[in-house]
């Protein structure tokens, strides 16, 4: 909610800036990220625009479907925001929920709006309304395209809970640019959906190591799926978000033809590489099985001379 | 319907594809004598990183040309691959990447026609079809989300349990008329007469409707009636504020 009487200051949220923001909320997130007072939410849990489907299944609603939409100012500049509660239904994205985002940037398409920042917080489609929530996937992987084609910039932050898994991994690849905390999960299929289908031999979901180098910020950094690699601080994201604002990608042919040149190079380099430590070996660092332990100082130190471009190639 | 048939009686004027082990790229005459590019994830295979980039090469090729061609996407897949290697790799951005190259083309004026005949699920569905501007189908298709025996899993609630209450709200379940329901598919084609027809209606209306029209389908549908209000609503304040 919006605080009564209170201005904007720029570069002061009402959030503190060290705390961490994977055990925060959504609505914490947003609080310690925007200028203090400056978050406007649209549609918000006065409305009660609940789900009309999960009753069917004897599960509680809630009156923001686990989605914020809304707009303040980033150190001064106007954003669009949209968060995620991955405390509710993992983050899914069901009908409402869903609808909120693809009519956020819809009005960034048609206003040309500044910029819009998505903090992914999900599981992927919400099953209990897994129709729904696979086109509003969909729905939104268009808005965010052509979001970017009118020229506005989407940025995309990760490090909650749930990570960013499903759908939610294929709209994260949408975005202009992203940045990525430790925690920061990215990946289609999920570890237990892989070890359900294909079996332990394949992946052992329980192995947290082995999901953590899979599909961890870590490893999407090196592998320039992101831009940014965050400590796992509020105000470490914001001071991302300020600088992919300032940098990022522009959407169109370049930039596809660069992003297909860098995946293919991908497969080139890593393809036979059945591991994570064989990838950063393969990039050379000395140690790979030390850049899972090490702190974010010591792994940027690590990390950085290393890493894959990301070639402002999305 | 199968793969052959579907190509006979789309392009009675023949098409050349190239391709292996399902995933396929080619181009065709439509009857109108113009040229149509066409791109498939065919005979129930589970695109993975490598198939995922092969597809996006191809229509990166066509889009470098410029011409403008409509573009048939294909689809009779399985889920995306599910393995350690793809997920290692960095398969969402390698889906992600591929129905990018298809919103792109259709905003560069290449109209975009995806063509549901067999089966498709999750990933692979966003990627492909769900990424065209007009999704057609054939009756018998079978798109799902995720199969009914995992949504058990999740929910914790028996398939007889799930069968019923899908009686009186299908949006979990899955099934071509359940999807058709939501928006995510335009049109059901008839099988019983030539496509070829049928898919120059389906380019006819495409140029003739502007934009992502699935929400109100799916509310003129029945099948997603709170979507497009909230869609206007967030839409209507975040236009407002400017």
């Amino acid at each position: 909610m919006k605080p009564a009487l209170q201005p904007a200051v720029p570069g002061e949220p009402s959030y503190g800036a060290a705390i961490t923001w994977y055990e925060s909320t959504a609505r914490q997130r947003i609080a310690g990220l925007l200028d203090r007072g400056s978050f406007n939410e649209f549609v918000g849990p006065m409305q009660r625009e609940t789900s009309p489907h999960l009753a069917m299944f004897d599960l509680p609603a809630q009156f923001d479907d686990g989605m914020i939409v809304g707009r303040g100012t980033l150190d001064g500049n106007a954003v669009l925001v949209a968060a995620q509660e991955g405390r509710f239904m993992g983050g899914s994205f069901g009908e409402v929920h869903g609808a909120k985002l693809t009519g956020l940037l819809r009005a960034a398409r048609d206003t040309q709006s500044s910029a819009v920042l998505i903090l992914f917080d999900t599981g992927g489609v919400r099953l209990q309304e897994a129709n729904a929530g696979e086109l509003a996937i969909a729905e939104i992987m268009r808005a965010v395209y052509e979001a970017r084609l009118a020229g506005v910039p989407v940025i995309g932050l990760v490090g909650g809970r749930a990570g960013c898994f499903g759908g939610g991994g294929l709209i994260a690849a949408c975005c202009s640019a992203l940045a990525v905390s430790e925690a920061g999960r990215i990946s289609v299929s999920g570890p237990e959906v892989i070890e359900t289908h294909r079996g332990i031999e394949e992946f052992d979901s329980r192995d947290r190591a082995l999901v953590w180098r899979t599909t961890g910020g870590k490893h999407r950094w090196l592998c320039g799926s992101a831009e940014r690699f965050v400590d796992d601080s509020i105000g470490a994201f914001r001071e991302a978000a300020l600088a992919l604002l300032a940098h990022h990608a522009a959407a169109g042919l370049d930039s596809l033809l660069r992003e297909q040149a860098r995946l293919e190079r991908r497969l080139v380099r890593f393809g036979d590489c059945d591991d994570a430590l064989h990838i950063w070996r393969a990039m050379g660092a000395g140690l790979p099985a030390a850049l899972p332990e090490l702190d974010y100082a010591g792994f940027m130190e690590q990390g950085a001379p290393i890493r894959e471009a990301s070639d402002d190639a999305r | 319907m199968t793969l052959d048939e579907i190509l006979q009686s789309l392009f009675p004027h023949g098409c050349q594809l190239d391709g292996h082990d399902g995933i396929l790229y080619g181009q065709a005459t439509r009857t109108t004598g113009d040229a149509v590019q066409i791109i498939g994830v065919t005979n129930g295979v589970a695109p993975g990183v490598d198939e995922a980039a092969r597809l996006s090469r191809y229509l990166l090729d066509v889009l470098e040309r410029g011409q403008r061609e409509p573009i048939v996407v294909l689809v009779d897949s399985s889920s995306q691959r599910m393995s350690k290697r793809d997920e290692l790799l960095g398969l969402n951005e390698y889906l992600a990447h591929l129905a990018k190259c298809l919103i792109y083309a259709d905003a560069c004026g290449h109209p975009t026609i995806g063509l549901l005949y067999g089966t498709t699920a999750a990933g692979a569905f966003l990627a492909t079809a769900l990424a065209t501007r007009t999704l057609v189908a054939l009756p018998g298709a079978h798109p799902e989300v995720m199969d009914l025996p995992s949504i058990a899993r999740v929910t914790k609630l028996p398939i007889e349990t799930l069968e019923q209450k899908a009686q009186t709200n299908p949006i979990f379940a899955p099934g071509l008329d359940n999807l058709a329901r939501t928006g995510a598919v335009h049109q059901i084609w008839d099988p019983q007469i030539p496509l070829a027809p049928q898919l120059e209606s389906a380019l006819a209306a495409q140029a003739a409707h502007g934009g992502d029209v699935r929400d109100q389908l799916g509310l003129q549908r029945k099948g997603r009636l709170k979507a497009a209000h909230i869609r206007a609503s967030v839409y209507r304040l975040a236009a407002d504020a400017g």
